[in-house]
């Protein structure tokens, strides 16, 4: 099993098995993300019984919180990525902690956009400083430092290293989202999913959300390839096995 | 199927608004992620690759 673990780490480490293997994975990602955001948006948008309480406005809800919970995970991957980096010198992890920045930040902007334009017909209000969307624009705004940090270093290794420090002290804001509307008075209503609980929603409206869920991680999964696909070239762009890929 | 026609579909309820509003924002910056790493992987080949070849030619030449 150890020998297996580290077998797969000094793979992943590797920049030219990395690309290799993804790039077999592009396609089969891009036809699942299109079908599962087909199908769910479709039972979401037109098959979902609307809500009893908010009407057709909770339709917003398969955006919404598909792209909240990313926003979290995301962040949480950058900043163990950050960490593998800082620890093991492994240059993939950086480069992978640096291309889930701005792909997080938009999911980060997706949730907070939706949940304003959501909060209008429900709360009769775009905006509060409640917990929930201050620790969420806090979120987008750690987003914005990583990628800035980055940008602002002399070196890129001293800029991959401040960016993860930033990552890593960021990750307390975390657990503050999750229970911000547990702990303080709030308008944002309470998790509608939880892995503990039998769901409270209504099979017909569940399903799509599941599903829109499973759409977004792979999605972002696909981006995340993409652009990490592009730093390698970027940076092995003198190897040979990138020369023999440009010739081609 | 929730609604009857099209026009419904689009009405949803009287949330229309809100809801298309959300939709598209989410669409144009789904569309942003995806052209972003296109357009750099495009850029990145084509310069690379004239690098490597000018660099063939200077190698020939000296």
């Amino acid at each position: 099993m150890w020998q297996w673990l580290t077998q797969q780490y000094h793979r992943m480490s590797s920049p030219k098995w990395f690309y290799e293997l993804t790039g077999r994975w592009v396609p089969w990602l891009v036809a699942m993300v299109v079908i599962s955001a087909v199908v769910g948006l479709t039972l979401g948008l037109l098959f979902a019984p609307a809500d009893y309480q908010q009407g057709d406005s909770f339709r917003i809800i398969y955006i919404h919180v598909p792209a909240a919970l990313l926003a979290q995970s995301a962040y949480l991957m950058m900043a163990i990525s950050g960490a593998v980096f800082l620890i093991w010198r492994m240059k993939m992890a950086a480069w992978v902690a640096k291309v889930i920045a701005p792909v997080g930040a938009s999911f980060c902007l997706i949730a907070l956009l939706t949940g304003a334009i959501w909060g209008k017909p429900t709360w009769g209000t775009w905006w509060v400083w409640d917990a929930r969307l201050t620790s969420m624009l806090l979120l987008l705004f750690l987003y914005f430092g990583v990628m800035a940090i980055q940008q602002a270093m002399e070196s890129e290794d001293a800029g991959h290293k401040a960016a993860a420090i930033l990552a890593l002290v960021g990750v307390v804001n975390i657990p503050i989202i999750k229970y911000s509307v547990e702990w303080w008075n709030t308008l944002h209503q309470p998790a509608t999913l939880t892995l503990t609980e039998k769901p409270s929603m209504h099979p017909d409206m569940l399903w799509p959300l599941l599903i829109m869920i499973v759409s977004t991680y792979l999605f972002f999964a696909l981006l995340v390839i993409l652009r990490t696909r592009n730093e390698i070239l970027w940076h092995e762009r003198k190897r040979q096995w990138v020369k023999k890929l440009l010739e081609s | 199927m929730e609604f009857a026609s099209l026009s419904e579909f689009i009405a949803m309820g009287k949330h229309g608004l809100y809801v298309w509003l959300s939709y598209g924002l989410t669409a144009l910056i789904v569309a942003i992620n995806v052209a972003l790493p296109l357009l750099r992987r495009r850029r990145l080949m084509k310069e690379q690759a004239q690098r490597l070849r000018r660099e063939k030619r200077h190698a020939s030449t000296t």
